[in-house]
């Protein structure tokens, strides 16, 4: 049987760890591959690495840190950031990671899927859906949430997966570090909208929230930032995971449905 | 010593990390004469069937691989496209495989039953591995290793099949013929299982 998939999402921004809040205010959290030693321990199903520095500033992904971190991965690790050309795509799965996670920004040009497919194959290509609550449908945003581009998150979806993606992850910003819970029906949506497999972001505070998932869609990626780099009200930084056990009293709710 | 094949595709760094953490001594290498000593190979692959056929055989390394697997027995171990290299053809592509394990490589249906089938097969899965798999002997009762892949390994011989797998299809996840070996899944990133797993196959010795 499959299993569901509970995600750790880490930020790297300034060469160290950050988590955000609605994408903004940014707090220090930890060292990367210290925070990628912890997860290693606890045995964590896929891990999510974000460079959020990498696109705004225009440059290049850091391939030396990228490289340092898949090596220490025992887990499969999906690399994001400052992914613009087929090239980068292929010299990042050379280094050791799993998948590379695209922009919604690559739908300006598909061509950036259509040729990384082509070398990498499609089960290495994740595309990132940044949306916003829009009327009853939710609108696709690039640009770390600030620009809109008109597009509708079912249709992007479609396109990207036409375009060569082999997984689709959806990022709700106005959730992101709120831990309130998923927005499950968003979740509902895009599943309903394709059929690859689907990793919902933005929301996870607690367990509930995460069998909450589950039992709304069945087997896809749950993924978490705050929730396993925060612990407590007061938002105290310490990393956490849920132990085998608890994983799998987790996932029963993806299979009652 | 195990050679951890370096043709230009696939997480080489993953297993020499793994290998120096089981204390088994490796090296990555494309060199024919480091290949030539080696007690042990492992092949990774990514990717598209093709490139990394075509990969492969630019890098000059079939001859000393076919002369290592098939003259010297030496055992070998084909990871995810690494093992779907092992067949005679794939589905994906046009070139002809290894051949080393009989069989061919085919797309995971799109639908099982009126329901659809999410394409690529992603994630954990559980492993059921058969009685006196060579490559299980040390790996703990129901095992899971991940996944990441769209096409599957079909044995031709039914007694190549090492361990299965379901995923809408239940389907060789694991297969073995003498000294070949090869696993869809990635034990590498598999946590205890798979370092069980690689620590069986540095340990085998036919």
């Amino acid at each position: 049987m499959l299993h569901p998939r509970i995600i750790p999402v880490l930020l790297v921004h300034k060469g160290g760890l950050f988590k955000t809040r609605q994408f903004a205010d940014p707090v220090y959290v930890g060292d990367p591959i210290n925070a990628v030693r912890i997860f290693n321990e606890k045995e964590v199903d896929e891990l999510m690495v974000v460079d959020i520095d990498a696109t705004t500033e225009g440059r290049e992904p850091d391939y030396a840190l990228i490289a340092g971190l898949a090596a220490e991965c025992r887990m499969p690790m999906t690399y994001g950031g400052g992914v613009t050309r087929p090239a980068q795509v292929e010299r990042i799965t050379s280094l050791g990671v799993e998948k590379v996670a695209i922009s919604s920004a690559a739908l300006a040009d598909p061509s950036l899927l259509q040729q990384a497919s082509a070398s990498v194959g499609a089960q290495s290509l994740a595309a990132v859906l940044d949306v916003r609550r829009s009327g009853d449908d939710w609108q696709l945003f690039t640009h770390n949430g600030t620009r809109a581009t008109g597009l509708m998150v079912a249709d992007a979806a479609r396109r990207m997966v036409a375009a060569g993606a082999g997984e689709i992850v959806v990022n709700n910003i106005d959730l992101d570090g709120e831990m309130t819970g998923y927005d499950l029906d968003l979740a509902r949506h895009v599943r309903n909208a394709v059929a690859v497999p689907l990793t919902i972001l933005g929301g996870a505070g607690k367990r509930e929230h995460i069998t909450d998932l589950f039992s709304a869609v069945g087997i896809v990626g749950a993924a978490a930032g705050s929730m396993f780099v925060f612990k407590g009200s007061l938002r105290a930084v310490l990393i956490t995971y849920p132990d085998r056990a608890r994983k799998d009293q987790m996932a029963l709710a993806a299979n009652r449905r | 010593m195990i050679a951890i094949i370096d043709y230009g595709l696939g997480n080489l760094n993953a297993f020499a990390n793994m290998m120096k953490d089981i204390g088994a001594p490796h090296q990555i290498t494309g060199d024919a004469a480091v290949i030539a000593q080696a007690s042990h190979l492992i092949l990774p692959g990514v990717g598209h069937f093709d490139r990394a056929m075509s990969q492969l055989a630019d890098s000059g390394l079939m001859p000393i691989l076919n002369e290592r697997v098939i003259q010297q027995r030496v055992p070998v171990l084909g990871i995810c496209v690494g093992m779907q290299m092992l067949a005679d053809r794939s589905e994906e592509g046009s070139l002809p495989g290894l051949g080393w394990i009989g069989g061919d490589v085919a797309r995971f249906p799109d639908q099982v039953n009126d329901q659809s089938l999410p394409v690529p097969h992603m994630g954990w899965n559980d492993v059921t591995p058969v009685a006196d798999a060579p490559l299980f002997s040390t790996v703990p009762d129901d095992p899971r290793f991940y996944f990441l892949h769209s096409y599957y390994f079909r044995c031709a011989n039914p007694a190549d099949i090492m361990a299965t797998c379901e995923y809408g299809i239940r389907f060789s996840c694991a297969v073995g013929r003498g000294n070949v070996f090869g696993v869809q899944f990635h034990p590498e990133k598999s946590h205890g299982w798979g370092r069980a797993l690689l620590a069986d196959f540095a340990g085998f010795n036919g």
